[in-house]
């Protein structure tokens, strides 16, 4: 049995899950961090349109560079999100709309170009599809060069690691730095905006990098894990988390928890679940991460500790 | 105290007293779309004094405040803090929202809130520490709300909020305090309790502007009012400012002449 469990941590194990999980990981908890302040801010809607609007900057960007290489995608996407943040604005301006309907409107038209420009676009010869921009392609993240746990004090061996992990593993150190160091202003400004106004906080270029930091997760995670995970992450753990405590920097550490058990089981119940009912096949691991982060959210809704909340009481 | 008297002698506002005064303003105006919410108005609020910001509903009252705060943009106007712009007198002032303004469905308890009050003396990039958090527990007991200091905030009645936010402002420990409707949907003990700090204040020289509702108090409670319609109507003591043709100007047909004399009777 021991002997079983060491075989399956074994060699095998490093080459072929290991970084896909660690790289779940990350995109989820990269996309978790930011995805708190979304959700109290009532933005939650703006890491979906982002997730959304990365697909036709990608193909906007194949289409200028006629590469597939990671940069100019990531330079693509990123434009695409800004382009669709500023879009937002104006339809809620000039339309006069709520932002969840100016948001709805605008990635869904985005979204939709973005398959349109894909269809009339030669990009047979490369991969990209709808397909995986929903899913990405967690598993085929593997290690090729890894013989074993010792790979990972072997310098020739890390250089082959799949460059979405290093990467993925910055941004995730660049989206705590952020909240790190603004932990204050994002608090203050986050609970009440007029307040945080008049002491000093911009408020107005905390919030646009808030935005462009969610667009960077968005955009990291988006290739290695895809938009389905990417979207799930930026709402469950979070809204999971605020039924867990009362305070934030709790809410935000158990959201990091959350994303990271949504990773961890997801992949392993995609790879290993449908083995168990008898199913030769394994199952889309984004697809299952993203379902466990709604379980999780469900099983936190109606166990979780402060789900009955007394809010604001009108009183005379 | 003096700078109020100098004013109720003259009748009017006296520029060379308002050149270091905690609040001028002049011809501010604010427009949400292409309506005015406040237009051109001019305010003089001098040293020690507590004024009372009168107007019905939608007179631009609240965005007259966050006007002056630069917490929305304004169209024109000059506003001098102290003599200097705003921000450059920042440190100087405590703003209280409006309560209902806040989601307080937001995961923080008590003395999170009250903390925060505390943001300029914290510095940039670093952490509350537990010299602010004795700070903050001094202030929550000024208003008698040191036994909630570990509540969630959304457990709290209306009153509570409101004295949490005004403990929230003492930690400033401001010279100036704005006040939106501080006293709107709170009980009547945490109305007496708000009124003794803002007076307790008023006594150590500080100086209270709260844009208020109830016609009935302002005597009580005011030195000096400001009557705001859009734009000012009249500005001065409550003496020789809170009076019937006046309050008849702010509030047009909407309050009817024996109401005034009653108030002016109380």
């Amino acid at each position: 049995m021991i002997d079983n469990l060491i075989t399956a941590l074994g060699a095998e194990f490093v080459q072929l899950s290991l970084t896909p999980i660690v790289i779940g990981i990350l995109g989820a908890v990269a996309c978790a961090l930011p995805g708190n302040f979304l959700l109290l801010r009532r933005q939650a809607l703006i890491g979906d349109a982002i997730s959304h609007v990365v697909l036709p900057g990608i193909v906007a960007a194949f289409l200028v560079t006629g590469t597939i290489t990671a940069v100019p995608m990531m330079i693509g996407a990123g434009c695409a999100a800004i382009v669709a943040v500023i879009l937002i604005e104006i339809v809620k301006r000039l339309g006069r709309v709520e932002p969840g309907a100016a948001m709805g409107l605008v990635f869904t038209t985005l979204f939709a170009a973005g398959v349109l420009f894909l269809e009339m676009t030669d990009t047979s010869s490369v991969h990209i599809d709808v397909q995986h921009a929903l899913l990405g392609n967690l598993e085929s993240l593997i290690w090729f060069d890894a013989e074993g746990w010792q790979s990972l004090l072997d310098p020739v061996a890390l250089a082959t690691l799949p460059p979405q992990l290093p990467r993925l593993a910055v941004v995730l150190v660049g989206i705590v730095l952020f909240i790190t160091l603004f932990w204050k202003e994002l608090k203050i400004s986050t609970f009440d905006a007029a307040f945080a106004e008049a002491i000093g906080i911009r408020t107005r270029v905390l919030g646009f990098a808030l935005v462009v930091v969610t667009a960077i997760a968005a955009v990291a995670a988006f290739d290695a894990v895809g938009s389905i995970i990417v979207i799930a992450m930026f709402v469950c753990p979070p809204a999971a988390a605020r039924l867990m405590t009362n305070q934030l920097g709790r809410q935000i550490g158990w959201s990091v928890a959350l994303a990271v058990i949504s990773a961890v089981l997801g992949y392993v119940f995609a790879g290993y679940g449908p083995g168990w009912f008898g199913s030769p096949y394994a199952v889309s691991a984004a697809g299952m991460i993203a379902t466990i982060s709604g379980i999780v959210l469900l099983l936190a809704c109606l166990f979780g500790p402060q789900r009955k909340r007394t809010g604001q009481r009108a009183e005379a | 105290m003096s700078n109020a008297e100098l004013i109720a002698e003259a009748g009017k506002i006296v520029d060379v007293a308002a050149k270091d005064a905690p609040l001028t303003v002049r011809g501010l105006t604010v427009s949400y779309g292409n309506k005015p919410a406040v237009f051109s108005v001019d305010a003089s609020i001098p040293a020690g004094s507590m004024t009372a910001i009168i107007g019905p509903n939608g007179a631009g009252k609240s965005t007259f405040l966050k006007g002056t705060l630069g917490v929305i943009p304004r169209l024109s106007g000059e506003i001098r803090i102290f003599g200097k712009p705003f921000h450059e007198a920042r440190d100087r002032v405590a703003y209280v929202p409006q309560r209902a303004s806040v989601d307080w469905d937001f995961p923080a308890r008590v003395i999170d809130v009250v903390l925060m009050g505390l943001y300029g003396s914290v510095g940039l990039f670093r952490f509350w520490r537990a010299r602010h958090r004795e700070q903050a527990m001094e202030c929550l007991d000024r208003v008698g709300m040191a036994d909630f200091a570990t509540r969630q905030i959304g457990q709290l009645s209306g009153g509570q909020q409101q004295r949490v936010f005004l403990a929230r402002a003492l930690a400033q420990n401001a010279e100036f305090y704005l006040l939106d409707e501080p006293f709107a949907g709170v009980d009547a003990a945490t109305e007496r309790a708000i009124v003794a700090v803002l007076k307790d204040l008023k006594a150590e020289g500080r100086t209270v502007v709260c844009v208020h509702h109830d016609l009935s108090t302002v005597a009580e409670y005011f030195d000096r009012v400001l009557l705001i319609n859009v734009r000012r109507v009249a500005e001065g003591p409550v003496d020789t400012t809170f009076t019937a043709a006046n309050l008849q100007e702010t509030y047009g047909g909407r309050l009817a002449t024996t109401h005034i004399d009653e108030l002016r009777l109380a």
